[in-house]
């Protein structure tokens, strides 16, 4: 059977719901993450910023704000090794089951409250302060509450999974669905039959991925990390650009 | 200093700033008016790139110089290596989803505006009716408890006086009683150093220092809004745009200095004690200046860096590092040059920060002079001031901790320097046969006193701004061969944007020529009204159709060929 083939079949298995959702609707995320990105740099470059509000207020977001953003680097981490590394690598490795998945659910619980205590301060500061919340947008609010239900969403299917449950090894249901779409070979059965809460947790993710580009949320994508290998003082010459922007295509400088 | 035998390493150009505090009478018109030009807008209410400080005091933002607290600058490490105060790049990358040192809108102040509208919509009533101040952050009534001069003239010092960093610094005894020794003014902008802390701080790399003029800019396109160039600038002068998102600071108005003309902060100063000029440094020698193990070293490490334009060795160096020509020459009439090296009157401001800052002040004497007059001696007596130089260790002190990391001896010599030109020109002044001793005992001759007089006392525009204009308008004409128009020759009727087709036809004249033509016929031509190499301007709502006045039409070329629109033309078409 040819790996086309096989994808239709498991397609049919699935059903037209599971299609949209496990295969049309990460690609277009996918997409619009990507082009939006393209779009937003290229449009709006003086727009990409943190939009701190460091200056109205530093008592709430002193604790808040590091709380988050490191709670969130380490889910990110926990992430990539448990969707990307195939469960056989880590087995190579010599960690059986058992101890993966005590480090993943103890860390990732850990982070995961790390994230979303830090997320309640900052949301709590936003609303209470008066100057940090007439400098929300709509945009803002509408990124808090994609961000926060997909976080939420996240650590209840950890803690239901595994704290409540008996344990739920999502290595063999979501991880594999996961890469399959990055190899152009999408299997939404596999994504069927995971939980519930693990299943509302990838759409909102989704969703929160394709609404990613249009948000404050992109300056995570220029995380600052070439600042470590660049000399300190940044030295440029008037006359390779006048203005900040590159010129628009047919209105280059000659000569 | 020998320095033509030495190897000369990259030589830069920068375009620097010199104020003399002698003549400053703190009336903010600077501050105003670099207000009006750059940060009149929403997000920047609370910035001043430009700001006038009462000293003593506290300045903008409050106690900005205790840098135990704001970590600005740079300092030596344990292996007396450069290090950033508040931390190398891992620190920066770990504090950075919460800058620990940056100050709040509290340490500046918060901004306000007025109810103006109940003053007309209040009903009829008993009492007139008050605009309350309204915060322009919440948007709330609010009462107003500082700004960015809320201790002008030494107001509120009774309460607020002894939290001036520099006096904690000075001595204990003369805290409670400085305000009836002396007083001055401290105007301030970016520094534009030569090692930028604030540059080295930023994470994403937007601020940059131009290869050109040295002007350190913020590009808002790559600004990403970490806000650690804040804390990075000693001096406090990179703000943080809270409706945009992005650092800001003074541009050394950019756009006026590329064309030749000087900053809205110099135009406008009505002490006329701004200069701006060129100078010429070696980029290579930065570092091993800014490393210098002692503080009070680093003013004349800072001046070892200069070079001196008029050395042919230097000029050579210039040329091949690509300084044009005029550049040079600049440089070779520089002001700032003149003040900082030729007549070493010039000093950094906190040069223990160790950016090497590119603004530098003559410090003022006026303190030393109120004390002699005030004593009932003749104070413009070279003797009598020499002596209060040595005796008035107050202010000489407290310059000191200003501007040599506390060293008093290059003060006492600068206010030396300053006395002896006052008396030599006081002989000079009353028709007396002037004294060449004077000159002598500060280490000066008689035609540099005269020529350090001329430059401080009677400032002309010409000499107080040497400012040569960017290379860009050339770039036009070198890259768009006999595309221009025709006209557009000095002082022809094109000269100024007009193209085949009316104003602004045709190709986009730089913005240099179009906006600041105008201005600068002004400021160089006797008759403001009517430049004598311009054409008269004709009124056209006088013209009754008949007959062509005078100025209408450009005149007719030299060689013959008046055909077309001559001014011989008696009819005109209907």
């Amino acid at each position: 059977m040819t790996a086309a083939a096989q994808t239709v079949t498991t397609a049919a298995e699935a059903g037209t719901g599971g299609i949209l959702l496990w295969v049309v609707l990460p690609y277009l995320s996918l997409a619009v993450f990507v082009l939006g990105h393209v779009w937003r740099y290229r449009y709006d470059k003086f727009g990409w910023t943190t939009r701190s509000s460091q200056l109205y207020e530093n008592r709430l977001l002193r604790i808040g704000s590091p709380l988050f953003h490191f709670g969130i680097l380490v889910v990110l981490i926990g992430h990539v090794i448990g969707l990307l590394l195939p469960e056989s690598w880590t087995a190579a490795a010599g960690v059986g089951e058992t101890s993966y998945h005590v480090t993943a659910v103890t860390l990732g619980t850990v982070a995961g409250v790390c994230t979303l205590g830090g997320l309640a301060i900052l949301i709590y500061r936003r609303r209470t302060v008066g100057p940090v919340f007439s400098a929300t947008t709509r945009n803002d609010k509408a990124m808090y509450v994609s961000l926060t239900a997909t976080i939420a969403l996240g650590l209840a299917a950890t803690v239901d999974a595994n704290i409540a449950g008996g344990g739920y090894n999502y290595r063999e249901t979501v991880s594999p669905w996961f890469r399959s779409i990055f190899s152009v070979q999408p299997d939404p059965h596999l994504m069927s039959g995971a939980p519930l809460l693990y299943r509302l947790h990838a759409l909102s993710a989704m969703l929160l991925f394709a609404a990613w580009p249009f948000t404050r949320l992109v300056h995570m994508l220029t995380a600052p990390v070439g600042y470590l290998t660049r000399p300190y003082i940044v030295y440029r010459s008037r006359d390779t650009r006048l203005g900040a922007r590159a010129p628009r295509r047919g209105w280059e400088r000659t000569g | 200093m020998p320095r033509g035998e030495a190897t000369i390493g990259r030589v830069m150009a920068q375009m620097a700033m010199v104020m003399n505090l002698d003549k400053c009478i703190g009336c903010h018109t600077c501050s105003v008016t670099c207000k009006q030009a750059w940060t009149n807008r929403t997000g920047v209410e609370y910035v001043w790139f430009n700001n006038v400080e009462t000293r003593p005091g506290q300045g903008y933002p409050r106690c900005y110089e205790d840098q135990g607290r704001w970590r600005g600058g740079w300092e030596l490490n344990k292996r007396g290596r450069l290090a950033l105060k508040a931390g190398g790049r891992f620190k920066k990358l770990i504090t950075i989803f919460s800058n620990p040192v940056l100050p709040s809108l509290d340490d500046y102040y918060q901004p306000w505006t007025y109810d103006y509208e109940t003053l007309t919509n209040a009903p009829l009533q008993d009492h007139t009716p008050v605009a309350r101040p309204k915060s322009l952050i919440t948007g709330k009534d609010m009462k107003i408890s500082w700004s960015a001069n809320w201790d002008d003239d030494l107001g509120g010092s009774a309460q607020h006086g002894e939290k001036d960093v520099l006096l904690g610094q000075v001595c204990e005894k003369i805290k409670l009683e400085f305000e009836q020794t002396f007083m001055f003014y401290l105007p301030r902008i970016c520094e534009h150093c030569l090692n930028p802390s604030c540059a080295a701080s930023c994470p994403s790399g937007a601020i940059y220092k131009r290869e050109e003029d040295g002007i350190v800019l913020v590009d808002q396109d790559r600004c990403r809004g970490w806000r650690m160039c804040v804390t990075g600038c000693p001096y406090k002068k990179v703000y943080f745009n809270h409706r945009t998102g992005k650092a800001e600071k003074c541009t050394f108005c950019f756009p006026r200095v590329e064309v030749g003309l000087p900053t809205v902060c110099s135009e406008t100063c009505v002490g006329r004690l701004r200069y701006i000029g060129l100078v010429l440094y070696d980029a290579d020698k930065v570092l091993e200046a800014a490393s210098t193990p002692d503080d009070t070293g680093l003013y004349e490490a800072q001046r070892s860096v200069f070079l001196d334009p008029d050395d042919p060795h230097v000029i050579a160096a210039a040329e091949r590092a690509g300084i044009p020509r005029d550049w040079i020459e600049a440089a070779q009439r520089s002001p700032v040059h003149a003040l900082i090296n030729k007549y070493r009157v010039a000093l950094p401001l906190h040069p223990e920060y160790r950016t090497l800052p590119m603004v530098w002040y003559v410090p003022p004497l006026s303190p030393v002079v109120d004390a002699v007059r005030d004593s009932g001696h003749d104070a413009e007596d070279h003797r009598n001031l020499f002596a209060a130089v040595d005796a008035l260790r107050i202010p000489v002190d407290y310059l000191a901790q200003l501007f040599t990391a506390g060293d008093p001896a290059p003060v006492d010599a600068v206010l030396r320097r300053l006395a002896a030109m006052r008396s030599y020109m006081r002989d000079i002044n009353l028709g007396r046969e002037p004294d060449a001793a004077i000159p002598e005992r500060v280490g000066m001759g008689e035609e540099q006193m005269y020529d350090m007089y001329r430059l401080l006392a009677l400032a002309k525009y010409d000499e107080r701004y040497v400012i040569p204009p960017a290379h860009a308008e050339q770039a036009h004409k070198l890259e768009e061969l006999a595309t221009e128009c025709s006209l557009d020759y000095e002082g022809g009727p094109g000269m100024g944007g007009s193209g085949p087709f009316g104003e602004a036809s045709g190709g986009a004249a730089p913005i240099a020529v179009e906006t600041y033509r105008a201005l600068r016929d002004r400021q160089t031509s006797d008759t403001p009204a009517a430049p004598l190499d311009k054409d008269t301007r004709v009124n056209l709502l006088n013209w009754d159709g008949k007959g062509s006045p005078p100025g209408l039409f450009p005149p007719p070329p030299p060689g013959g060929d008046a055909t077309g629109h001559g001014g011989g033309e008696v009819e005109p078409k209907p």
